[in-house]
């Protein structure tokens, strides 16, 4: 038999990837700032950085403070608004063969459904990323992403405006993170991506003050990873519609247990602040598993979490 | 150049004093691309506590006897968890080093004259940008601030490269007693008329701002590398942004990373 190589190519509704995995949002710029250091077309896909109608100038600094295994970040959605990224980024994105996610913001329903607008009708965009979840501003987002009807409102509205696919990016600042994955699907989400950060603090004690100025931030990184693959697999359990996962993902082992949680793709985010090089790492690591394992496609792995307990005594 | 990331072993971690260290890293190839006043992201290897890598201005570029480019170091601080584990670092530990990064100093040639302000660990982009000076026989000056004389490092360094020395210490232990921009000041009311001085900073932030104003003051024009907390060194995060201002325009909040660290100190806004 000759040396196969892997299939690593993922389908999210009529989208398919040629890996399962995709630059998280606000943690890879518009994806040009990282145009020297990885090829990417090489990716599954690339999100944008939040984008509402009009640009937005973000939260003062300090705006990240690292915590253990982990940063606090709000930034407060700093960015240049969907005009000028469709104008400015998307065509060199398209011109760099990457496959851009769109993360689309709003402060009202109609604004979601203004910017999606926008981009059905501007060439290279291969899906929209709907932000019901950034915890870091006050207005807008999240009171859709908190509340079942605001999801399901939010998501049909964007439905019926777009043919693109729509993926909502769930919040895990809520009790049952599935429920919404049930709401998004029968609004008509092609997917769901989870998980957006948790709500989290950090005081200087010499100082008695915040550590950063918004006060209140998001935690991601490692630290949060056990509580998003739970989430992942309750969402998997519940709609037949993709789930993209994330959260605290660092190398090829943390993307295959999202994926055995029932995640079809994944997104890794603040381990690229880290390691602005670890895609191909990563990619190399997925094949070397299914080399390892004599699978031929990364999406046989999709939900395939054996739930038998493990024996007693093992490590 | 796109960036590169290299696991460089550490060389040598002179302690210049309880608080302060020279670390030095084989890197060759971020040596030989630094230019004076780009930055390096670094962070102990293998390591994911700390989590994220932190910002340091490349402060030597290190040659073996023949002149040929071996690495790079930096002034360390150790203030917080990140720069005590580079303070403890010994020779043969391994750091991630990428680099390097970010908008370097433009350097002047005579007749203008470069001035070079710095405050404390502030000092660490100067070495090399004194160096570039030199090479172009730039009259260059280093006004030179730190609480106290045993925090005034690597005179013997400038000197040998003919920088002038105006220093200042808070305990008044050497130099003039207080701010450095006391002795700036004075320099720069002494200029005459169409002389022609580039200020340089880099400090404490109330400095920078101090010497931008200065600078602004008397006509001359300056240029500030900032200090931000940093996420990623290349404008993916948006964490380490200032605010600036281009003519009439209103402030916009760019990503030192990549439009900086150094910035026309005319344009940077103070808060
Ligand atoms: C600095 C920073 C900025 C972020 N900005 C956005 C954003 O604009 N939109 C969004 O949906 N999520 C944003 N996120 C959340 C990430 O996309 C991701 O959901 C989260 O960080 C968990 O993944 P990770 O642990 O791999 O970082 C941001 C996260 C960080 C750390």
């Amino acid at each position: 038999m000759g040396v196969m190589t892997p299939d690593l190519s993922v389908a999210i509704g009529s989208l398919t990837l040629p890996n399962p995995l995709i630059a998280a949002s606000g943690c890879f710029g518009y994806g040009l700032e990282y145009d020297q250091v990885v090829d990417l077309s090489l990716l599954g896909g690339v999100v944008s950085k939040g984008l509402f109608m009009k640009e937005r100038q973000g939260h003062p600094p300090p705006r990240i403070v690292e915590t253990p295994a982990g940063m606090i970040n709000a930034i407060g959605l700093q960015g240049i608004g969907v005009h000028r990224f469709v104008k400015e980024k998307l065509p060199l994105l398209r011109e760099r063969g990457a496959r851009t996610f769109v993360n689309v913001c709003g402060t009202t329903l109609d604004e979601y459904v203004e910017v999606c607008k926008v981009l059905s009708q501007a060439e290279g965009v291969a899906a929209i990323e709907l932000n019901i979840s950034c915890p870091n501003i006050k207005e807008g987002g999240i009171q859709f992403g908190c509340s079942l009807h605001g999801t399901f409102d939010v998501v049909s509205a964007v439905r019926k405006a777009t043919t693109l696919p729509v993926i909502p990016k769930l919040t895990p600042n809520v009790t049952d993170v599935a429920s919404f994955a049930k709401a998004a699907e029968d609004a008509g989400a092609d997917a769901v991506s989870l998980v957006n950060t948790f709500l989290a603090m950090a005081i200087d004690v010499e100082t008695r003050r915040p550590r950063i100025s918004n006060v209140l931030g998001g935690l991601s990184g490692p630290a949060i990873r056990p509580i998003a693959v739970r989430m992942v697999w309750e969402c998997y359990q519940l709609v037949k519609i993709p789930v993209i996962g994330m959260g605290g993902i660092t190398d090829a082992r943390d993307v295959l247990e999202f994926m055995l949680a029932g995640a079809t793709a994944v997104q890794i985010g603040t381990q690229n602040f880290v390691d602005p090089f670890i895609w191909t790492k990563v990619l190399d690591g997925l094949s070397e598993y299914m080399t390892r394992h004599r699978l031929a496609s990364v999406s046989d792995l999709i939900g395939a979490f054996d739930p038998t307990p493990p024996k007693a005594g093992h490590a | 150049m796109p960036p590169i990331d290299i696991d460089a072993t550490v060389i040598a971690n002179a302690r210049l004093s309880s608080e302060y260290s020279v670390l030095s890293l084989a890197a060759p190839e971020v040596g030989v691309r630094t230019q004076p006043g780009q930055f390096v992201m670094v962070k102990p290897a293998g390591v994911s506590d700390p989590l994220l890598r932190r910002p340091f201005s490349v402060f030597e570029i290190l040659r073996d006897n023949k002149g040929a480019v071996i690495g790079v170091s930096i002034l360390n601080k150790r203030a917080g968890r990140s720069t005590r584990r580079l303070y403890d670092l010994a020779v043969g530990d391994v750091v991630s080093c990428l680099g390097p990064l970010g908008q370097p100093f433009k350097p002047v040639a005579s007749p203008a004259k470069a001035w070079l302000v710095a405050g404390g660990v502030g000092l660490a982009p100067f070495a090399t940008l004194a160096e570039t000076l030199a090479l172009h026989k730039t009259d260059t000056t280093l006004f030179y601030g730190a609480r106290t004389g045993e925090e005034l490092f690597y005179l013997d360094f400038f000197e040998a490269l003919g920088v002038s020395l105006v220093l200042a210490t808070e305990n008044g232990a050497r130099g003039t007693k207080g701010r450095v921009t006391a002795p700036l000041e004075a320099s720069l009311q002494a200029l005459g008329a169409g002389d022609r001085a580039m200020v340089y900073a880099c400090g404490p932030e109330p400095m920078l701002k101090a010497v931008a104003e200065l600078a602004a003051r008397y006509q001359q024009p300056s240029q500030v590398s900032v200090e931000r907390v940093m996420g990623c060194g290349l404008g993916g995060c948006y964490s380490c942004v200032v605010p600036v201002k281009h003519g009439d325009e209103h402030a916009n909040l760019v990503r030192s990373c990549i439009s900086g660290p150094v910035f026309d100190g005319a344009e940077l806004v103070w808060e």
